[in-house]
């Protein structure tokens, strides 16, 4: 947790680095917004000290959870795990807990289930593409934002259920979720769900 | 008894699985190379895994294709580097296919090769004036920006013109307007090569068109791309209106097509909505549909220069359910320009042995399975794979090669559980070690993965000092005299 921790903080330090001077074309705050349920217009200007405190913000996220190695923060953790069923490739199930607050990519990396990741959760590729199993547990989740949707429209094999692994953050009311990740040569039969007609 | 056999068959396996692996050789180190060694190490525990190119530098068009403005599409350059590390797994750059190593010697030295060395050329008009100076590929002003060591020299003169004209509206397109049309302050803080920050500080662009055959619906380019162009700072978009006016045919397009159907819907939102507060230096970017280029004109005062472009109109004709093409119209327009740049599509560029559909510019292939001729899908041409744009043409996404990346290697696996690759009378093959030899002897200089994270950590450490995340080392000297 703490590595992948440190890639992202990496990452949003590079990035930030990369993009301090634009304003709104960099998908930074979109990331954190999943994460922390911040809510951003579209089209917003991010203004510098805004990118900055950003980072600040993360970066003393990380700091903090870097301290506080010891067993409480474990233990609350680990009572606010979520069950996660993935389906992989070949159709094998694999349960895993997942810490609330967690992504689905970071979560299927630590349980080594093979989900790629190419941009390690900066919506800039849609390889993290999954599909949940069940529309009640879909309708759960919060609408993609249009940067998400620009991905997902270039996702294979994509469907109406279909998200970036690193978009779904496990919550409480997620528990239980299962979500494929699609292969080439199977199609899914999502619970609940009715085709639209053409 | 029949322990003791199963274990001197084991021990057999273990022996000739360490005195003779699977050698695989891997040309060129894209996408495409990367992900084909990646599920090769995975799915062979056997397997030995080389991927050779012709530049000093890895990862293909992540580092020369992908724009400078894009740092988070660029972090895929971390898995490459842990496959680029892998116990089984060597990068050999410096190393150019048809030149210092043919195909066929290749294939003695190998297995299994894999062809995954894209395309490096570019599709032509072939209309009059296309030599005409001012005029550029949008794939060798791509290089040039990005630092390829082959860009250099392109010099593009940006300075005595005020308008550019695209010809195409896929991403590359888009990628090509951006930065002619994106304040320089946010550009000098990628990894843009240097010497093109330079030229686009003192550029004059200050208009551009970028002109597709068809309309708004059928536009090549993804919703990212497009939303970002759309929202760069003090530059004015102007689309006719006109043009957005959908036909039955189109809205059938749209319905099975998500991408140009959410593409159309920002065309149509950037349209209506007002132009930003004018203020002097505006920039503007005009998206022109339905023109089709008939030929280049040339200046009167420059001789030899480009001045403007010549269009003729078009309108859409249905030729099979889902798919128009663009036809003239017999109406023509000029557009002036002092630059044009052509997007139209990369094109692959054979090697000697290797069999090469012209028309398509791709190797003709069974699921990646070279095969000897076209129009036969039963000769192969044994050992020998194809993958990426090389395999299926100049389009798609870096996860595309993904998926690609694993078609070709389970063909490889089939064909080598078939025995069609290997079987128990198969030599020994010298792979690396034959390789490094015949360079050795020829006096190509190898760079190895340790020389390239020189050229590498050199780069970050020029671009820490100037606020980028890298300076790229842009001249095959540059390059050359950092692994010495």
């Amino acid at each position: 947790m703490q590595n992948s921790k440190v890639a992202r903080v990496g990452a949003s330090i590079v990035k930030h680095l990369c993009t301090r001077n634009c304003t709104s074309l960099c998908g930074v705050g979109y990331i954190r917004s999943a994460r922390y349920h911040y809510k951003q217009p579209l089209f917003q200007h991010h203004s510098f000290t805004k990118l900055y405190k950003g980072a600040m913000i993360e970066k003393h996220n990380f700091l903090s959870t870097m301290t506080t190695n010891n067993t409480t923060k474990e233990r609350s953790e680990q009572e606010q795990a979520i069950s996660v069923t993935f389906i992989d490739k070949d159709g094998e199930e694999k349960l895993i807990k997942v810490p609330v607050g967690m992504s689905m990519l970071e979560a299927a990396h630590e349980n080594d289930i093979e989900l790629e990741g190419a941009c390690e959760g900066s919506i800039a590729c849609s390889t993290c593409h999954v599909i949940v199993m069940d529309v009640e547990q879909y309708n759960k989740l919060e609408d993609p934002t249009d940067e998400e949707n620009d991905m997902l429209d270039l996702a294979f094999g994509l469907t109406e259920t279909s998200r970036l692994g690193c978009q779904v953050i496990a919550k409480p009311e997620l528990d239980g979720i299962r979500l494929a990740i699609p292969a080439a040569t199977r199609n899914f039969a999502v619970d609940g769900y009715v085709p639209k007609p053409h | 008894m029949q322990k003791l056999e199963l274990l001197g068959a084991r021990r057999w396996l273990c022996r000739s699985i360490s005195s003779n692996p699977l050698r695989v050789c891997v040309v060129g180190s894209g996408p495409a190379g990367f992900y084909t060694a990646e599920k090769m190490l995975k799915a062979h525990q056997q397997a030995q895994v080389d991927i050779i190119d012709r530049l000093p530098t890895p990862f293909g068009l992540v580092r020369s294709g992908v724009a400078p403005d894009h740092p988070e599409t660029k972090i895929v350059i971390n898995q490459f580097s842990r496959v680029a590390h892998h116990e089984r797994c060597s990068f050999l750059g410096n190393v150019t296919l048809g030149s210092s190593i043919s195909l066929s010697e290749l294939r003695e030295l190998y297995h299994v090769v894999v062809l995954a060395y894209g395309a490096e050329s570019d599709r032509s008009l072939g209309i009059p004036g296309e030599n005409l100076k001012g005029i550029h590929s949008a794939r060798e002003f791509v290089w040039w920006y990005n630092g390829h060591p082959d860009g250099r020299n392109l010099e593009p003169d940006l300075k005595s013109t005020d308008t550019a004209v695209i010809l195409g509206q896929g991403n590359v397109a888009l990628d090509v307007a951006r930065i002619l049309l994106r304040p320089t302050t946010e550009l000098a803080t990628t990894d843009i090569a240097s010497h093109a920050l330079a030229t686009l500080e003192e550029s004059s662009i200050r208009v551009v068109y970028l002109v597709g055959r068809r309309g708004p619906a059928q536009a090549a380019c993804t919703a990212k791309e497009l939303r970002e162009i759309l929202g760069i700072h003090n530059v004015d978009i102007f689309i006719q209106e006109s043009d957005l006016l959908l036909t039955p045919v189109d809205e059938e397009e749209l319905k099975s097509n998500r991408i140009q159907r959410r593409v159309h819907e920002l065309l149509s939102k950037a349209a209506t909505s007002k132009p930003k507060h004018a203020c002097l230096n505006q920039r503007e970017l005009h998206f022109v549909f339905f023109r089709k280029p008939n030929s280049f004109q040339e200046s009167k005062d420059r001789a030899g220069h480009v001045s403007g472009m010549h269009f003729e109109k078009t309108v859409l004709q249905g030729v099979s359910p889902g798919k128009q093409i663009a036809v003239g119209a017999g109406e023509f327009e000029d557009i002036k320009c002092g630059m044009a740049l052509k997007s139209i599509g990369y094109r692959s560029v054979p090697v000697d042995g290797l069999p090469f559909d012209h028309k398509k510019g791709v190797v003709p292939n069974d699921r990646g399975r070279v095969l000897s001729d076209p129009s036969d899908p039963s000769v192969l041409e044994k050992g020998l794979y194809v993958c990426g744009w090389l395999r299926r043409g100049p389009t798609g996404i870096i996860a595309t090669n993904l998926y690609c990346a694993e078609e070709t290697v389970s063909s490889i696996s089939a064909d080598l559980e078939n025995g069609g690759l290997i079987s128990s009378s198969t030599l020994p093959k010298p792979g690396r070690d034959g390789l490094l030899q015949l360079l050795h002897d020829r006096n190509v200089r190898v760079v190895s993965l340790s020389d390239w994270e020189k050229i590498d950590s050199e780069e970050r450490r020029l671009g820490s000092s100037r606020n980028k995340p890298r300076e790229k080392l842009a001249s095959w000297d540059e390059l050359y005299k950092t692994t010495s």
